[in-house]
């Protein structure tokens, strides 16, 4: 039982990271309906840019404020240079252009800083954690992960009640009602992208720092699509949950189940369970309601 | 005489607002409005009649700027505001001057409790919690009702009350002119009636402006001081709405009475064929 137990925390505690990163997506998807291909290539950005700053020689602080401004004025460019021209068209159109979004930063980011895997040491402790008298370990270093993203999942929840996060939701629910009292979308659209920036900051340390900043990171991000069909695609806490039960699932599944196919099941189990959530409940756990009044 | 005409071009010539010959084309294509002008003055309200189609919301969104979001686009003429042309502004800098839609269909954040709704109305605001949280106040004792509701899901809210929050919502910008977008639409007649008032109450209590855009005309004409008739995206007839309300043309098409009062249609063997009135 110990065992099952501590398989089941470290799930939990990857878990923790795919929520944020799938609601990086999500947040993007209500405040402006488009579906960001590009959130696996950003995390990939903010890490490069980050690993950059610190291999400069300069201070984790400042290497850390230095990317959050490279997010935040990346996401003022996506919004100036792709969004504003693409305003009012369908969703695939949009979509098609978080792709290309996505390929640029994936190449841009490798230009600048080279497609070597490098290693990132932001000084969190490596070692075992060990509970109930050694019967469970956990790895510290996934604690800390878990930790700081639960951080900011809390914030970007609490961001929520603010006027600026009631103006997000309120551009998610009708976007010509949130113009017409006078919420600029521009602006919106700048928040969020910097908000998923600053996931996708956050995203790219915590795995960076795990193995190593490398193109690998951005599949790895990728995770956050089954967690989005399993909570779906307009619910946060859909996100939140949708990704500890990817999380502890895959863990799971490669202990008891992989073995019947002889291991390593961890890389598609994910996409299996989604396939599956899609045939039975294609909403999702907490795809939003739709309310209809009759 | 000389006192009068000095008192009257001041107003004449300076109304709240003003639209000046507009020409509205969709999608680079479809002429929608083919000239309009109408004027709304200081602490009136307004009324603009005419039936589906005929242009009334176009006007209304031209007025706000909502239209770029629908690919429509201001051809000719221009908009006053405060005798400062606006029709090149986007919507937020509008609602921060102080003219805000209420849109058809009221459009309430379906996600958002009936509160969350009236504070989104004041996102443009800078003037401090303090003075929002009053204005809260304020809209509450306007609509008793929502403050009942407050906490529930503005989508799960009768239609009524989902136009008051649309109406409450636009007071929360601190607006000196709402445009408002078929109020009437799909609501009980006591309801409509009741909104009407509240309407007229806000204009008398608060100096609020309003123009209104209405396929009920009777209602319309009985709250307005003026109204203007649209049709085929022209202005067809303007007047006093006392004036409007007499007019045989504007009796027989829009408030369905004939010269013998109401009439079914079942017993009217001939029907005066349709004056076109510009070509």
């Amino acid at each position: 039982m110990a065992f099952f137990f501590e398989v089941l925390i470290g799930g939990l505690m990857a878990g923790v990271m795919y929520s944020l990163v799938a609601l990086g997506f999500v947040l993007i998807f209500k405040a402006s309906g488009v579906f960001n291909f590009a959130q696996g290539a950003m995390v990939l950005f903010a890490g490069l840019f980050f690993v950059g700053f610190m291999e400069l020689g300069m201070p984790m602080v400042v290497s850390l404020l230095l990317t959050i401004a490279v997010m935040v004025l990346l996401a003022g460019v996506i919004e100036r240079l792709v969004l504003r021209h693409l305003v009012n068209q369908e969703g695939i159109i949009l979509f098609m252009a978080t792709i290309g979004v996505s390929f640029f930063l994936d190449g841009f980011g490798q230009t600048i800083w080279g497609s070597n895997v490098r290693q990132l040491d932001i000084g969190i402790p490596t070692d075992p954690i060990f509970l109930l008298d050694g019967d469970i370990l956990i790895q510290s270093f996934d604690l800390w992960a878990a930790l700081v993203a639960g951080t900011l999942l809390a914030i970007l929840v609490v961001f929520q009640k603010t006027r600026i996060g009631r103006a997000l939701r309120a551009v998610a629910d009708d976007h010509q009602a949130a113009q017409s009292v006078g919420i600029p979308l521009n602006v919106i659209w700048i928040i969020v992208w910097a908000i998923a920036g600053l996931v996708a900051l956050v995203a790219g340390v915590m795995w960076g720092s795990k193995l190593g900043v490398q193109p690998a990171i951005v599949s790895l991000a990728l995770k956050a699509l089954p967690v989005l069909i399993l909570g779906g695609f307009t619910s946060i806490p859909g996100a939140i949950l949708g990704g500890l039960i990817i999380g502890a699932g895959e863990k799971l599944a490669e202990v008891y189940i992989g073995p019947l196919f002889g291991g390593g099941i961890e890389n598609w189990f994910a996409y299996v369970l989604a396939l599956g959530f899609l045939l039975i409940r294609p909403q999702g756990l907490f795809g939003e309601k739709i309310i209809e009044r009759v | 005489m000389t006192a009068q005409t000095a008192a009257q071009p001041t107003a004449a010539a300076q109304p709240l607002l003003s639209v000046n010959n507009i020409e509205v084309i969709y999608n680079h294509v479809i002429l929608v409005l083919k000239g309009v002008s109408l004027q709304l003055p200081k602490g009136g309200i307004v009324a603009l009649l005419g039936a589906n189609g005929a242009g009334k919301t176009t006007t209304l969104k031209a007025i706000s700027n909502l239209l770029r979001a629908e690919r429509g686009d201001i051809t000719k003429g221009h908009i006053d505001y405060h005798g400062e042309r606006v029709d090149q502004l986007n919507p937020s800098a509008l609602v921060k001057k102080g003219l805000i839609q209420v849109m058809e269909g009221r459009h309430c954040f379906a996600h958002l409790t009936v509160e969350e709704n009236l504070m989104t109305g004041a996102f443009t605001r800078a003037d401090g919690g303090k003075a929002i949280a009053q204005d809260l106040e304020k809209v509450y004792t306007y609509f008793p009702r929502l403050k009942v509701r407050r906490k529930s899901v503005a989508g799960y809210t009768s239609g009524g009350e989902q136009q008051m929050t649309a109406i409450g919502r636009a007071l929360m910008s601190k607006p000196d002119t709402i445009l408002l977008d078929e109020p009437s639409m799909g609501l009980a007649p006591q309801l409509v009636e009741e909104i009407f008032e509240i309407v007229h109450k806000l204009n008398k209590e608060t100096g609020v402006s309003f123009l209104v855009a209405e396929q009920n005309t009777n209602m319309a004409l009985r709250y307005a001081d003026y109204g203007y008739i649209l049709e085929n995206g022209r202005i067809v007839m303007d007047g006093e709405a006392s004036a409007l309300r007499e007019n045989a043309d504007v009796k027989e098409f829009y408030l369905g009475l004939g010269a013998g009062g109401r009439r079914s249609f079942r017993d009217v063997k001939h029907y005066r064929r349709r004056k076109r009135w510009l070509a």
